[in-house]
Protein backbone atom coordinates (compact mmCIF):
# COMPACT_ATOMS: atom_id res chain seq x y z
CA UNK A 1 0.00 0.00 0.00
CA UNK A 2 1.53 3.32 -0.84
CA UNK A 3 1.09 6.65 0.87
CA UNK A 4 2.29 9.88 -0.11
CA UNK A 5 4.70 11.72 1.74
CA UNK A 6 3.85 15.62 2.24
CA UNK A 7 6.38 16.67 2.93
CA UNK A 8 9.29 14.37 1.75
CA UNK A 9 6.98 14.58 -1.61
CA UNK A 10 7.50 11.03 -2.38
CA UNK A 11 5.26 8.18 -2.35
CA UNK A 12 6.45 5.18 -0.26
CA UNK A 13 4.83 1.91 1.15
CA UNK A 14 3.26 1.73 4.25
CA UNK A 15 4.44 -1.53 5.54
CA UNK A 16 8.02 -0.96 4.08
CA UNK A 17 8.28 1.93 6.69
CA UNK A 18 6.12 0.32 9.31
CA UNK A 19 8.57 -2.99 9.31
CA UNK A 20 11.80 -0.04 9.02
CA UNK A 21 10.01 1.16 12.86
CA UNK A 22 9.44 -2.20 14.07
CA UNK A 23 13.25 -3.29 13.08
CA UNK A 24 14.96 -0.20 14.34
CA UNK A 25 12.53 -0.26 17.25
CA UNK A 26 13.36 -4.18 18.13
CA UNK A 27 17.30 -3.16 18.27
CA UNK A 28 16.62 0.19 19.88
CA UNK A 29 14.59 -1.47 22.71
CA UNK A 30 17.42 -4.28 23.00
CA UNK A 31 20.07 -2.29 23.33
CA UNK A 32 18.39 1.14 25.27
CA UNK A 33 19.24 2.97 22.59
CA UNK A 34 17.43 5.36 20.22
CA UNK A 35 18.10 3.56 17.02
CA UNK A 36 19.13 7.00 15.14
CA UNK A 37 21.85 6.08 13.91
CA UNK A 38 20.16 3.17 12.03
CA UNK A 39 17.32 4.99 10.85
CA UNK A 40 18.27 8.47 9.39
CA UNK A 41 20.66 6.27 6.88
CA UNK A 42 17.67 3.37 6.50
CA UNK A 43 15.29 6.30 5.68
CA UNK A 44 18.31 8.11 3.02
CA UNK A 45 18.25 4.66 1.31
CA UNK A 46 14.44 4.57 0.40
CA UNK A 47 15.32 8.09 -1.54
CA UNK A 48 14.01 10.44 1.44
CA UNK A 49 16.37 13.82 0.98
CA UNK A 50 19.04 13.25 3.63
CA UNK A 51 17.71 16.55 5.23
CA UNK A 52 14.08 15.58 5.80
CA UNK A 53 15.26 12.10 7.21
CA UNK A 54 17.46 14.14 9.92
CA UNK A 55 14.30 16.17 10.71
CA UNK A 56 11.58 13.68 10.95
CA UNK A 57 13.93 11.09 13.01
CA UNK A 58 14.23 13.13 15.86
CA UNK A 59 10.19 12.87 16.59
CA UNK A 60 10.44 9.22 16.06
CA UNK A 61 13.07 8.83 18.74
CA UNK A 62 11.26 10.92 21.23
CA UNK A 63 8.74 8.94 21.09
CA UNK A 64 10.69 6.24 21.45
CA UNK A 65 12.44 7.31 24.26
CA UNK A 66 9.51 9.02 26.12
CA UNK A 67 8.14 5.38 26.52
CA UNK A 68 11.60 4.38 27.84
CA UNK A 69 11.77 6.89 30.23
CA UNK A 70 8.12 6.19 31.87
CA UNK A 71 9.10 2.56 32.17
CA UNK A 72 12.41 3.95 34.50
CA UNK A 73 10.51 6.19 35.81
CA UNK A 74 8.13 2.98 37.53
CA UNK A 75 11.15 1.43 38.31
CA UNK A 76 12.46 4.47 39.94
CA UNK A 77 15.79 4.29 38.06
CA UNK A 78 16.19 7.95 36.85
CA UNK A 79 17.96 10.60 37.86
CA UNK A 80 15.66 13.75 37.54
CA UNK A 81 18.36 16.28 39.09
CA UNK A 82 21.18 14.84 36.68
CA UNK A 83 19.15 14.98 34.00
CA UNK A 84 17.80 18.67 34.24
CA UNK A 85 21.25 19.83 34.53
CA UNK A 86 22.49 17.63 31.42
CA UNK A 87 19.23 19.42 29.76
CA UNK A 88 19.81 23.09 30.77
CA UNK A 89 22.95 22.71 28.31
CA UNK A 90 21.51 19.71 25.69
CA UNK A 91 19.20 22.60 24.64
CA UNK A 92 21.90 25.05 23.85
CA UNK A 93 23.60 22.35 21.97
CA UNK A 94 20.19 21.63 20.15
CA UNK A 95 19.42 25.15 18.83
CA UNK A 96 23.55 25.32 17.58
CA UNK A 97 23.48 22.34 16.22
CA UNK A 98 20.12 23.32 14.42
CA UNK A 99 21.57 26.54 12.96
CA UNK A 100 24.52 25.21 11.97
CA UNK A 101 22.74 22.69 10.40
CA UNK A 102 20.79 25.36 8.16
CA UNK A 103 23.61 27.26 7.21
CA UNK A 104 25.51 24.14 6.11
CA UNK A 105 22.12 23.50 3.97
CA UNK A 106 22.63 26.67 2.03
CA UNK A 107 26.42 25.73 1.61
CA UNK A 108 25.75 22.42 -0.08
CA UNK A 109 27.89 20.40 2.49
CA UNK A 110 24.96 19.54 4.75
CA UNK A 111 25.70 15.78 3.27
CA UNK A 112 28.76 15.66 3.57
CA UNK A 113 28.74 16.45 7.57
CA UNK A 114 26.54 14.10 8.21
CA UNK A 115 28.85 11.32 6.69
CA UNK A 116 31.75 12.98 8.46
CA UNK A 117 30.41 12.81 11.38
CA UNK A 118 28.76 9.59 10.73
CA UNK A 119 31.73 8.09 10.01
CA UNK A 120 34.10 9.62 12.94
CA UNK A 121 31.62 9.25 15.53
CA UNK A 122 30.36 5.46 14.69
CA UNK A 123 33.58 3.55 13.69
CA UNK A 124 35.60 5.14 16.87
CA UNK A 125 32.72 4.39 19.41
CA UNK A 126 32.07 1.13 17.90
CA UNK A 127 35.55 -0.42 17.57
CA UNK A 128 35.75 1.02 21.87
CA UNK A 129 32.96 -1.07 22.46
CA UNK A 130 34.15 -3.87 20.52
CA UNK A 131 37.57 -3.36 22.53
CA UNK A 132 35.76 -3.62 26.11
CA UNK A 133 33.08 -5.95 25.44
CA UNK A 134 35.54 -8.54 24.45
CA UNK A 135 38.03 -7.64 27.14
CA UNK A 136 35.35 -8.70 29.31
CA UNK A 137 33.76 -11.47 27.03
CA UNK A 138 37.32 -12.74 27.99
CA UNK A 139 38.08 -11.68 31.18
CA UNK A 140 34.80 -13.77 32.35
CA UNK A 141 36.04 -16.89 30.33
CA UNK A 142 39.31 -16.31 32.75
CA UNK A 143 36.92 -17.10 35.55
CA UNK A 144 37.37 -13.20 36.78
CA UNK A 145 34.62 -11.14 37.81
CA UNK A 146 33.49 -9.19 35.14
CA UNK A 147 32.98 -6.05 36.93
CA UNK A 148 34.10 -2.37 35.47
CA UNK A 149 37.38 -0.62 37.03
CA UNK A 150 35.34 0.70 40.14
CA UNK A 151 34.47 4.11 40.16
CA UNK A 152 36.75 5.92 42.86
CA UNK A 153 39.70 6.93 41.74
CA UNK A 154 39.61 10.82 41.50
CA UNK A 155 40.38 11.79 37.62
CA UNK A 156 41.31 15.52 36.91
CA UNK A 157 37.33 16.08 36.37
CA UNK A 158 37.00 16.21 40.27
CA UNK A 159 39.33 19.09 40.64
CA UNK A 160 36.54 21.47 38.52
CA UNK A 161 34.76 24.14 40.54
CA UNK A 162 30.63 24.24 40.83
CA UNK A 163 30.49 20.69 42.73
CA UNK A 164 26.69 19.60 43.14
CA UNK A 165 25.36 16.82 44.77
CA UNK A 166 22.90 14.24 42.68
CA UNK A 167 21.31 11.92 45.14
CA UNK A 168 20.22 9.64 43.35
CA UNK A 169 22.75 8.81 41.05
CA UNK A 170 24.98 8.92 44.74
CA UNK A 171 28.18 11.28 42.65
CA UNK A 172 29.26 14.47 43.92
CA UNK A 173 30.49 15.98 40.46
CA UNK A 174 31.52 19.20 38.94
CA UNK A 175 28.55 21.03 36.71
CA UNK A 176 31.35 21.86 34.01
CA UNK A 177 31.37 17.84 32.86
CA UNK A 178 28.03 17.64 33.24
CA UNK A 179 26.65 20.79 30.98
CA UNK A 180 30.17 19.83 28.03
CA UNK A 181 28.43 16.67 28.19
CA UNK A 182 24.62 17.89 27.62
CA UNK A 183 26.11 20.53 25.17
CA UNK A 184 27.66 18.03 23.21
CA UNK A 185 25.23 15.16 22.92
CA UNK A 186 22.64 18.41 21.90
CA UNK A 187 24.69 19.31 19.10
CA UNK A 188 25.19 16.10 17.58
CA UNK A 189 21.65 14.86 17.99
CA UNK A 190 20.39 17.74 15.68
CA UNK A 191 23.14 17.81 12.99
CA UNK A 192 22.99 13.61 12.68
CA UNK A 193 19.34 13.10 13.50
CA UNK A 194 20.35 10.81 16.47
CA UNK A 195 18.99 10.61 20.03
CA UNK A 196 22.91 9.87 21.40
CA UNK A 197 22.14 7.33 23.94
CA UNK A 198 24.92 4.76 21.82
CA UNK A 199 27.27 8.00 23.25
CA UNK A 200 25.33 9.40 26.26
CA UNK A 201 25.96 6.23 28.41
CA UNK A 202 29.70 5.35 28.03
CA UNK A 203 30.22 9.06 28.96
CA UNK A 204 28.31 9.04 32.16
CA UNK A 205 29.71 6.05 32.91
CA UNK A 206 33.08 6.71 32.49
CA UNK A 207 33.38 10.23 33.30
CA UNK A 208 31.13 10.97 35.38
CA UNK A 209 30.95 7.69 37.55
CA UNK A 210 27.11 7.57 37.15
CA UNK A 211 26.08 3.69 38.32
CA UNK A 212 24.18 1.77 36.01
CA UNK A 213 20.91 1.50 37.87
CA UNK A 214 20.03 5.23 36.85
CA UNK A 215 22.11 5.97 33.48
CA UNK A 216 20.12 4.28 31.03
CA UNK A 217 17.01 6.14 32.36
CA UNK A 218 18.57 9.66 32.51
CA UNK A 219 19.56 9.34 29.42
CA UNK A 220 16.47 8.49 27.99
CA UNK A 221 15.16 11.56 29.76
CA UNK A 222 18.06 13.47 28.05
CA UNK A 223 17.10 12.25 24.30
CA UNK A 224 13.48 13.01 24.73
CA UNK A 225 13.76 16.66 25.55
CA UNK A 226 16.49 16.96 22.57
CA UNK A 227 15.09 15.33 20.34
CA UNK A 228 11.05 16.70 20.91
CA UNK A 229 13.35 20.53 20.98
CA UNK A 230 15.02 19.27 17.76
CA UNK A 231 11.33 18.54 16.01
CA UNK A 232 10.59 21.66 16.73
CA UNK A 233 13.51 23.71 15.88
CA UNK A 234 13.48 21.86 12.69
CA UNK A 235 9.81 21.89 11.93
CA UNK A 236 10.32 25.95 12.05
CA UNK A 237 13.53 26.81 10.82
CA UNK A 238 13.86 24.53 7.85
CA UNK A 239 10.26 23.25 7.48
CA UNK A 240 11.16 19.46 7.13
CA UNK A 241 9.55 17.28 9.28
CA UNK A 242 7.11 14.96 7.24
CA UNK A 243 4.49 14.54 10.24
CA UNK A 244 2.86 11.19 8.00
CA UNK A 245 6.33 9.88 8.18
CA UNK A 246 7.35 10.17 11.71
CA UNK A 247 3.97 8.97 12.97
CA UNK A 248 4.51 5.52 10.79
CA UNK A 249 7.82 4.99 12.48
CA UNK A 250 6.41 5.94 15.86
CA UNK A 251 4.06 3.57 15.47
CA UNK A 252 6.07 1.04 14.24
CA UNK A 253 9.02 1.88 16.50
CA UNK A 254 7.16 1.64 20.08
CA UNK A 255 5.99 -1.30 19.11
CA UNK A 256 9.27 -2.94 18.60
CA UNK A 257 11.06 -1.37 21.36
CA UNK A 258 8.73 -3.57 23.82
CA UNK A 259 9.72 -6.29 21.88
CA UNK A 260 13.39 -5.87 22.10
CA UNK A 261 13.53 -4.75 25.49
CA UNK A 262 12.64 -8.72 26.03
CA UNK A 263 14.99 -10.23 24.43
CA UNK A 264 17.57 -7.59 25.60
CA UNK A 265 17.07 -8.76 29.95
CA UNK A 266 17.58 -12.28 28.73
CA UNK A 267 20.99 -11.52 27.42
CA UNK A 268 24.41 -11.25 29.15
CA UNK A 269 25.60 -7.90 29.26
CA UNK A 270 28.93 -8.02 27.34
CA UNK A 271 27.67 -9.73 24.85
CA UNK A 272 24.94 -7.30 24.34
CA UNK A 273 27.53 -4.56 24.10
CA UNK A 274 29.77 -7.22 21.77
CA UNK A 275 27.01 -6.71 19.05
CA UNK A 276 26.36 -3.24 19.69
CA UNK A 277 29.42 -2.59 19.33
CA UNK A 278 29.80 -4.50 15.78
CA UNK A 279 26.47 -2.97 14.81
CA UNK A 280 27.60 0.58 14.97
CA UNK A 281 31.02 0.06 13.63
CA UNK A 282 29.11 -1.32 10.85
CA UNK A 283 27.69 1.18 10.09
CA UNK A 284 30.31 4.12 10.31
CA UNK A 285 32.22 1.72 7.57
CA UNK A 286 29.07 2.06 5.91
CA UNK A 287 29.61 5.78 5.57
CA UNK A 288 33.04 5.53 5.15
CA UNK A 289 32.61 3.56 2.46
CA UNK A 290 30.14 5.87 0.73
CA UNK A 291 32.45 8.82 1.22
CA UNK A 292 35.71 7.17 -0.39
CA UNK A 293 34.85 5.26 -3.28
CA UNK A 294 33.84 6.68 -6.22
CA UNK A 295 30.03 7.74 -6.01
CA UNK A 296 28.09 6.48 -9.74
CA UNK A 297 27.23 9.88 -10.13
CA UNK A 298 29.48 12.60 -9.08
CA UNK A 299 26.45 15.22 -9.98
CA UNK A 300 23.69 15.73 -7.59
CA UNK A 301 20.57 18.51 -7.81
CA UNK A 302 19.26 20.66 -4.86
CA UNK A 303 15.85 22.64 -5.27
CA UNK A 304 16.16 26.45 -4.01
CA UNK A 305 14.05 27.80 -2.25
CA UNK A 306 11.10 30.00 -4.28
CA UNK A 307 10.56 30.06 -7.44
CA UNK B 1 -4.93 45.76 -26.72
CA UNK B 2 -1.28 46.39 -28.52
CA UNK B 3 -1.29 42.54 -28.86
CA UNK B 4 -4.87 41.97 -30.21
CA UNK B 5 -3.68 44.54 -32.56
CA UNK B 6 -0.95 42.38 -33.62
CA UNK B 7 -2.87 39.78 -34.09
CA UNK B 8 -5.18 41.26 -36.60
CA UNK B 9 -2.68 42.68 -38.58
CA UNK B 10 -0.52 39.69 -38.48
CA UNK B 11 -3.72 38.04 -39.98
CA UNK B 12 -4.66 40.34 -42.71
CA UNK B 13 -0.50 39.85 -43.52
CA UNK B 14 -1.33 35.68 -43.82
CA UNK B 15 -4.54 36.28 -45.42
CA UNK B 16 -2.63 38.61 -47.91
CA UNK B 17 -0.52 36.06 -48.30
CA UNK B 18 -2.08 34.36 -51.18
CA UNK B 19 -4.69 31.56 -51.03
CA UNK B 20 -1.44 29.18 -49.29
CA UNK B 21 -3.92 27.34 -46.95
CA UNK B 22 -3.77 27.22 -43.19
CA UNK B 23 -4.25 25.01 -40.19
CA UNK B 24 -6.03 25.33 -37.02
CA UNK B 25 -5.82 22.72 -34.43
CA UNK B 26 -8.14 21.54 -32.02
CA UNK B 27 -7.52 20.37 -28.96
CA UNK B 28 -8.77 18.32 -25.78
CA UNK B 29 -7.39 17.26 -22.14
CA UNK B 30 -8.50 14.70 -20.46
CA UNK B 31 -8.54 16.21 -17.30
CA UNK B 32 -7.28 19.75 -16.58
CA UNK B 33 -6.73 18.93 -12.88
CA UNK B 34 -4.65 16.29 -11.26
CA UNK B 35 -5.23 15.91 -7.94
CA UNK B 36 -2.17 14.40 -5.49
CA UNK B 37 -3.89 12.51 -2.56
CA UNK B 38 -2.79 10.08 -0.31
CA UNK B 39 -2.59 7.23 -2.74
CA UNK B 40 -1.14 8.76 -5.48
CA UNK B 41 1.54 6.80 -7.86
CA UNK B 42 1.33 9.32 -10.99
CA UNK B 43 -1.02 9.30 -13.78
CA UNK B 44 -1.45 9.18 -17.27
CA UNK B 45 -3.24 12.19 -18.92
CA UNK B 46 -4.44 12.31 -22.59
CA UNK B 47 -4.71 14.87 -24.82
CA UNK B 48 -7.09 14.62 -27.87
CA UNK B 49 -6.99 16.47 -30.83
CA UNK B 50 -8.07 17.42 -34.59
CA UNK B 51 -6.20 19.52 -37.54
CA UNK B 52 -9.04 21.31 -39.45
CA UNK B 53 -8.67 23.22 -42.44
CA UNK B 54 -8.61 27.20 -41.97
CA UNK B 55 -10.57 28.47 -43.99
CA UNK B 56 -12.48 25.66 -43.93
CA UNK B 57 -12.68 25.42 -48.02
CA UNK B 58 -8.98 25.36 -48.05
CA UNK B 59 -7.13 21.57 -48.61
CA UNK B 60 -5.02 19.94 -46.18
CA UNK B 61 -1.79 19.02 -46.99
CA UNK B 62 -0.93 15.47 -44.94
CA UNK B 63 1.61 14.35 -43.56
CA UNK B 64 2.12 16.16 -40.38
CA UNK B 65 3.78 16.25 -37.67
CA UNK B 66 3.07 17.35 -34.13
CA UNK B 67 5.36 18.04 -31.13
CA UNK B 68 3.17 18.31 -27.60
CA UNK B 69 5.54 20.55 -25.20
CA UNK B 70 4.59 20.52 -21.53
CA UNK B 71 6.24 22.66 -18.95
CA UNK B 72 5.13 22.42 -15.57
CA UNK B 73 6.27 25.58 -12.72
CA UNK B 74 9.00 27.33 -12.85
CA UNK B 75 12.00 26.79 -10.42
CA UNK B 76 15.61 27.50 -9.23
CA UNK B 77 17.11 24.30 -9.11
CA UNK B 78 20.89 24.33 -8.03
CA UNK B 79 23.14 21.46 -9.72
CA UNK B 80 26.43 20.31 -7.69
CA UNK B 81 29.30 18.22 -8.70
CA UNK B 82 31.51 15.88 -6.45
CA UNK B 83 35.40 16.08 -6.55
CA UNK B 84 37.61 14.25 -4.33
CA UNK B 85 39.51 16.34 -1.75
CA UNK B 86 41.86 14.67 0.36
CA UNK B 87 40.48 11.42 0.00
CA UNK B 88 36.88 11.88 0.26
CA UNK B 89 34.21 12.91 -2.15
CA UNK B 90 33.13 16.48 -1.96
CA UNK B 91 30.08 18.99 -3.23
CA UNK B 92 32.78 21.46 -5.17
CA UNK B 93 31.23 22.97 -7.80
CA UNK B 94 27.39 24.02 -8.58
CA UNK B 95 25.55 25.64 -10.93
CA UNK B 96 22.00 27.70 -10.40
CA UNK B 97 19.58 26.54 -13.04
CA UNK B 98 17.60 29.64 -12.93
CA UNK B 99 13.69 29.66 -13.41
CA UNK B 100 13.99 26.49 -15.11
CA UNK B 101 10.65 24.18 -15.28
CA UNK B 102 10.11 21.33 -12.98
CA UNK B 103 8.25 19.37 -15.27
CA UNK B 104 8.98 19.13 -18.65
CA UNK B 105 7.82 16.73 -21.69
CA UNK B 106 8.61 17.22 -25.17
CA UNK B 107 6.04 14.67 -26.87
CA UNK B 108 6.57 13.67 -30.66
CA UNK B 109 4.70 11.52 -32.79
CA UNK B 110 8.86 10.91 -34.42
CA UNK B 111 12.13 12.23 -33.00
CA UNK B 112 11.86 15.67 -33.37
CA UNK B 113 15.18 16.12 -34.86
CA UNK B 114 13.51 14.36 -38.02
CA UNK B 115 10.47 16.76 -38.06
CA UNK B 116 12.35 20.19 -38.53
CA UNK B 117 15.83 21.84 -39.30
CA UNK B 118 17.89 21.97 -36.57
CA UNK B 119 17.69 25.64 -36.70
CA UNK B 120 13.66 25.74 -36.80
CA UNK B 121 13.86 23.26 -33.73
CA UNK B 122 16.01 25.56 -32.06
CA UNK B 123 14.55 28.87 -32.97
CA UNK B 124 10.74 27.48 -31.49
CA UNK B 125 12.60 25.95 -28.56
CA UNK B 126 11.46 22.46 -29.63
CA UNK B 127 13.18 19.19 -28.00
CA UNK B 128 15.31 19.29 -24.47
CA UNK B 129 18.67 19.72 -26.11
CA UNK B 130 17.00 23.25 -27.88
CA UNK B 131 14.58 24.33 -24.51
CA UNK B 132 16.37 27.44 -23.05
CA UNK B 133 17.74 26.27 -19.54
CA UNK B 134 19.38 29.43 -17.84
CA UNK B 135 22.42 28.87 -15.86
CA UNK B 136 23.86 31.73 -13.02
CA UNK B 137 27.25 32.15 -14.10
CA UNK B 138 28.97 34.78 -12.43
CA UNK B 139 26.76 37.72 -12.50
CA UNK B 140 24.96 36.61 -16.01
CA UNK B 141 21.77 34.45 -16.28
CA UNK B 142 22.53 32.57 -19.92
CA UNK B 143 21.71 29.19 -21.60
CA UNK B 144 24.85 27.70 -22.31
CA UNK B 145 25.90 24.93 -25.48
CA UNK B 146 23.77 21.84 -24.78
CA UNK B 147 27.39 19.68 -24.60
CA UNK B 148 28.37 22.15 -21.49
CA UNK B 149 28.58 19.09 -18.51
CA UNK B 150 26.55 20.65 -16.04
CA UNK B 151 23.77 21.51 -18.73
CA UNK B 152 23.78 17.63 -19.47
CA UNK B 153 24.25 16.49 -15.77
CA UNK B 154 20.83 18.46 -15.35
CA UNK B 155 18.87 16.88 -18.00
CA UNK B 156 19.52 13.47 -17.14
CA UNK B 157 18.98 13.74 -13.53
CA UNK B 158 15.75 15.05 -13.93
CA UNK B 159 15.15 12.35 -16.76
CA UNK B 160 16.10 9.75 -13.78
CA UNK B 161 13.75 11.07 -11.83
CA UNK B 162 10.81 10.93 -14.39
CA UNK B 163 10.90 15.18 -14.81
CA UNK B 164 12.16 15.77 -18.01
CA UNK B 165 11.39 13.56 -21.27
CA UNK B 166 11.57 13.20 -24.85
CA UNK B 167 9.52 10.40 -26.59
CA UNK B 168 9.53 10.30 -30.18
CA UNK B 169 5.87 7.69 -30.13
CA UNK B 170 3.96 9.57 -27.06
CA UNK B 171 2.12 10.66 -29.91
CA UNK B 172 -0.11 8.44 -32.29
CA UNK B 173 -1.70 10.30 -35.31
CA UNK B 174 -5.49 7.71 -35.43
CA UNK B 175 -6.18 9.64 -38.55
CA UNK B 176 -3.89 11.54 -41.11
CA UNK B 177 -5.87 14.13 -38.68
CA UNK B 178 -6.94 13.22 -35.73
CA UNK B 179 -4.20 12.26 -33.14
CA UNK B 180 -3.77 11.41 -29.38
CA UNK B 181 -0.53 11.99 -27.22
CA UNK B 182 0.06 10.69 -23.83
CA UNK B 183 1.08 12.71 -21.00
CA UNK B 184 2.71 10.68 -18.25
CA UNK B 185 2.58 12.51 -14.62
CA UNK B 186 5.08 10.78 -12.38
CA UNK B 187 4.75 9.97 -9.26
CA UNK B 188 6.70 13.04 -8.15
CA UNK B 189 5.23 15.63 -9.96
CA UNK B 190 5.65 19.20 -8.51
CA UNK B 191 2.55 20.82 -7.59
CA UNK B 192 1.29 23.86 -9.36
CA UNK B 193 -0.26 25.44 -13.29
CA UNK B 194 1.42 23.45 -16.29
CA UNK B 195 1.14 24.72 -19.69
CA UNK B 196 1.01 22.70 -22.67
CA UNK B 197 2.18 24.00 -26.23
CA UNK B 198 1.28 22.16 -29.19
CA UNK B 199 3.02 22.44 -32.27
CA UNK B 200 1.91 21.05 -35.85
CA UNK B 201 4.43 20.56 -38.56
CA UNK B 202 3.69 20.47 -42.35
CA UNK B 203 6.66 20.09 -44.54
CA UNK B 204 9.27 20.89 -41.68
CA UNK B 205 7.54 24.11 -40.51
CA UNK B 206 5.38 25.43 -38.26
CA UNK B 207 1.92 25.46 -39.37
CA UNK B 208 0.01 26.04 -36.62
CA UNK B 209 0.40 26.43 -32.84
CA UNK B 210 -2.17 26.40 -29.84
CA UNK B 211 -2.10 25.94 -25.52
CA UNK B 212 -3.60 24.82 -22.83
CA UNK B 213 -3.34 24.27 -19.45
CA UNK B 214 -3.62 22.09 -16.28
CA UNK B 215 -3.07 22.14 -13.18
CA UNK B 216 -1.51 19.52 -10.42
CA UNK B 217 -2.63 20.25 -6.97
CA UNK B 218 -2.01 18.29 -3.76
CA UNK B 219 -5.20 17.76 -1.93
CA UNK B 220 -6.93 17.05 1.38
CA UNK B 221 -4.67 16.06 3.79
CA UNK B 222 -1.40 16.33 1.95
CA UNK B 223 -2.55 20.02 0.99
CA UNK B 224 -3.34 20.46 4.92
CA UNK B 225 -0.41 19.05 6.35
CA UNK B 226 2.27 20.50 3.38
CA UNK B 227 0.03 24.08 4.20
CA UNK B 228 0.90 24.08 7.66
CA UNK B 229 4.81 22.69 7.95
CA UNK B 230 5.34 25.82 5.72
CA UNK B 231 3.09 28.33 7.49
CA UNK B 232 3.20 27.37 10.84
CA UNK B 233 6.02 25.93 11.53
CA UNK B 234 6.39 26.36 14.69
CA UNK B 235 2.94 24.32 15.88
CA UNK B 236 3.66 22.22 13.49
CA UNK B 237 6.47 21.17 15.37
CA UNK B 238 5.05 21.00 18.94
CA UNK B 239 2.27 18.86 16.99
CA UNK B 240 4.31 16.72 15.64
CA UNK B 241 6.48 16.60 19.26
CA UNK B 242 2.95 15.74 21.03
CA UNK B 243 2.23 13.33 18.72
CA UNK B 244 5.64 11.44 19.65
CA UNK B 245 4.61 12.03 23.53
CA UNK B 246 1.19 10.92 22.97
CA UNK B 247 1.89 7.67 21.08
CA UNK B 248 5.18 6.48 23.38
CA UNK B 249 2.63 7.29 26.24
CA UNK B 250 0.10 4.85 25.11
CA UNK B 251 2.69 2.11 24.27
CA UNK B 252 3.94 2.22 27.45
CA UNK B 253 0.32 2.28 28.94
CA UNK B 254 -0.64 -0.78 26.17
CA UNK B 255 2.88 -2.75 26.83
CA UNK B 256 2.44 -2.36 30.81
CA UNK B 257 3.42 -6.02 32.40
CA UNK B 258 1.96 -4.92 35.96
Amino acid sequence: MQIYLPIADLPVNVFLVLGMGLAVGYISGMFGIGGGFLMTPLLIFIGISPAVAVATVSSHIAASSFTGAISYWRKRALDIALAMMLLSAGIVGTATGVWLFTELRALDQLDLLIGLSYVTLLTIVGAMMIYESVRAIIRTRHGMPATLRRPGSHTWLHGLPFKLRFKRSKIYVSAIPVWAIGFIIGFIGAIMGIGGGFLLVPMLIYFLRVPTATVIGTSMVLTLVTMASATVMHAATNHLVDAVLALILMVGGVIGAQFGARTGQKMRGERLRLLLGLLVFAVGCRFAYELVVRPDDLYSLRYVMGG
Amino acid sequence: MMRRLAITIASIVMACAGPAAAERLVVSLSNHRVAVTSNFVGEELVLFGTIEPDPATSPLRPPYDLVVTVTGPNQTIRTRRKERVLGIWVNVDSREFVAVPSYLAVLSNRPVSNIASQDTLRRLQVGLDNFLLPQRIGVDVADTVRDEPFRRAFVRLQTQQGLYRESGTAVTFLTPTVFRAAIPMPAAVPTGTYTIDVKLFGGGVLAARTSSALEVIKTGFEQYVADAARDYGLLYGMATAMMALVIGWFASVIFARD
